[in-house]
């Protein structure tokens, strides 16, 4: 029921408002230093006044809007598909944890729908009935790699690529349009970086196939056949897909094409602004400001590592307002 | 049992429905449009006035309705104490009273709509509120024409001698 939303999309409307526009990028790279930057994004009403990093800053703006999109919506699962990626990621450092018996303070991501607590006593006890159903395999296969191979990669792999298909199935089961699409994006453009990677560094047919996850807008087994081909194949098939302008960027460099993918995302949502019903909206009010988290991210660190405004700028993320 | 016995009864149906679906219209898009509202002034209370006239707008389909019902009653004689309606009279009451009723349920509903999206017009930009006025507005116009149509048929049944 799209009226559901009607209060929770006239409350991001008015949220929407103190999004960080062009201006107030324009204001944050005229800083001199790192520390001025921080006290403008006080200023700005970013974090709670009383954190000195950065990171402290943008941890306090994501609890926030978590805390108000819970407000927003009671079944939190609606989100479940841009969470995904934080789940399997504290998976891949519950059992990497576990196995290597190292247990590091921050290894674990905030924010997931799984605890990192049941994740590790999961692990622990090799009994993983407590995860979500789709959690539980790729969980006890990964483990059993790591512990008899030690294969690091062929862990992550298991996991990442057990992300991109909770992600896909969450997206096809949606019945919002946006986040269809957004699922679908993050599948393949994910499926993309793969097979560039593997191409540049030489994995086989059967170590693609095992990393991609299949989608609508991407031939996988043509892509993996491409890739194993050499970069220049693998080039012109993709200059004939949905993603040609992609593969131009990746021809770029990794951060060129980074910034095309949250740039297309930025597209993809940008529908949203008109649209007065439904979770899509709020979906986008969220992508929005991860994107803009990402973006002062990326700004903090080029001050605090004295990078010249021009590159800062270039890999500075367009804006949903 | 005289038909024409039955003339008061279609005339009073006509008359409920005209304030009965006008009047289910209106609660609901008010309803609507006040839940968001609602949600705008959670975030900027400065904005009630704004968002109060524009959630207010689908409520007057409602006041369209209890209008027509109102004359109906009065010219059928249900208000006076006496009523003298034959059958066919009782009819063409009836059927006076739909496009009030049947439009207004509409209208009130699709004018939310236009309301909802206006007040998130006015949560990002207070400075075009005349404008965001004009969208769910220009639905009142056929809410408007439909009070015309039922007004003027409901005037006008009791000169005809059937």
């Amino acid at each position: 029921m799209a009226e559901q939303y009607t209060y929770a999309v006239a409350r991001i409307r008015a949220k929407e408002l103190s999004l960080l526009g062009r201006q107030e990028f324009d204001r944050l790279m005229a800083c001199g230093s790192y520390e001025e930057c921080l006290n403008t994004l006080h200023d700005l009403g970013w974090g709670d006044g009383d954190e000195s990093t950065g990171e402290e800053i943008l941890a306090a703006e994501s609890s926030k809007m978590w805390t108000l999109l819970q407000e927003l919506v009671q079944d939190r699962s609606v989100f479940d598909v841009f969470l995904y990626p934080i789940d399997y990621n504290n998976l891949k450092a519950a059992i990497k944890s576990v196995v290597t018996g190292v247990r590091s303070e921050g290894i674990f991501l905030p924010g997931g729908t799984v605890s990192p607590e049941l994740m590790v006593q999961a692990v622990e006890k090799d009994d993983f009935s407590a995860l979500p159903e789709k959690m539980r395999e790729p969980a006890k296969e990964a483990y059993q790699v790591l512990v008899h191979t030690k294969d690091g990669q062929m862990c992550d792999v298991i996991l990442d690529a057990a992300a991109l298909t909770a992600i896909k199935e969450a997206g096809s089961a949606s019945d919002n349009k946006m986040i269809r699409a957004y699922a679908e994006l993050t599948v393949a453009v994910t499926d993309l970086k793969i097979a560039v990677r593997g191409c540049k560094t030489g994995k086989t047919a059967s170590f693609l196939k095992r990393a991609c996850v299949p989608c609508s807008t991407l031939n996988v087994d043509s892509l993996i056949s491409a890739a194993n081909r050499g970069p220049e194949e693998l080039f012109a098939y993709l200059a004939n897909t949905a993603y040609a302008a992609a593969a131009e960027k990746l021809k770029e460099s990794a951060s060129a094409f980074e910034k095309w993918c949250d740039d297309t995302i930025m597209e993809l949502i940008r529908a949203e602004k008109s649209n007065p019903f439904t979770i899509g909206p709020l979906a986008a009010y969220l992508l929005a400001r991860e994107n803009e988290m990402k973006s002062v991210r990326i700004l903090l660190s080029g001050k605090r590592n004295r990078i010249s405004d021009g590159i800062i700028r270039e890999r500075l993320r367009e804006t949903y307002v | 049992m005289d038909i024409n016995n039955l003339g008061v009864a279609m005339a009073l149906l006509g008359a409920a429905s005209a304030a009965l679906l006008a009047g289910i219209g209106s609660a609901i898009g008010v309803g609507m449009s006040g839940e968001a509202a609602a949600g705008v002034v959670t975030e900027d209370p400065g904005k009630f006035g704004k968002v109060l006239v524009l959630q207010l707008l689908p409520g007057t389909q409602g006041i369209y309705g209890l209008l027509i019902a109102f004359i109906t009653l009065s010219n059928i004689g249900i208000l006076g104490g006496s009523s003298d309606v034959s059958f066919a009279q009782g009819v063409m009451y009836f059927f006076a009273c739909l496009p009030m009723g049947l439009v207004g349920l509409w209208s009130a509903r699709r004018q939310a709509m236009a309301s909802v999206a206006s007040i998130g017009l006015v949560a990002k930009r207070p400075d075009q509120f005349g404008k965001a006025m004009i969208f769910p507005a220009m639905v009142e116009t056929y809410a408007v024409l439909a009070l015309l149509v039922s007004l003027l048929a409901v005037s006008n049944i009791s000169k005809i001698a059937i």
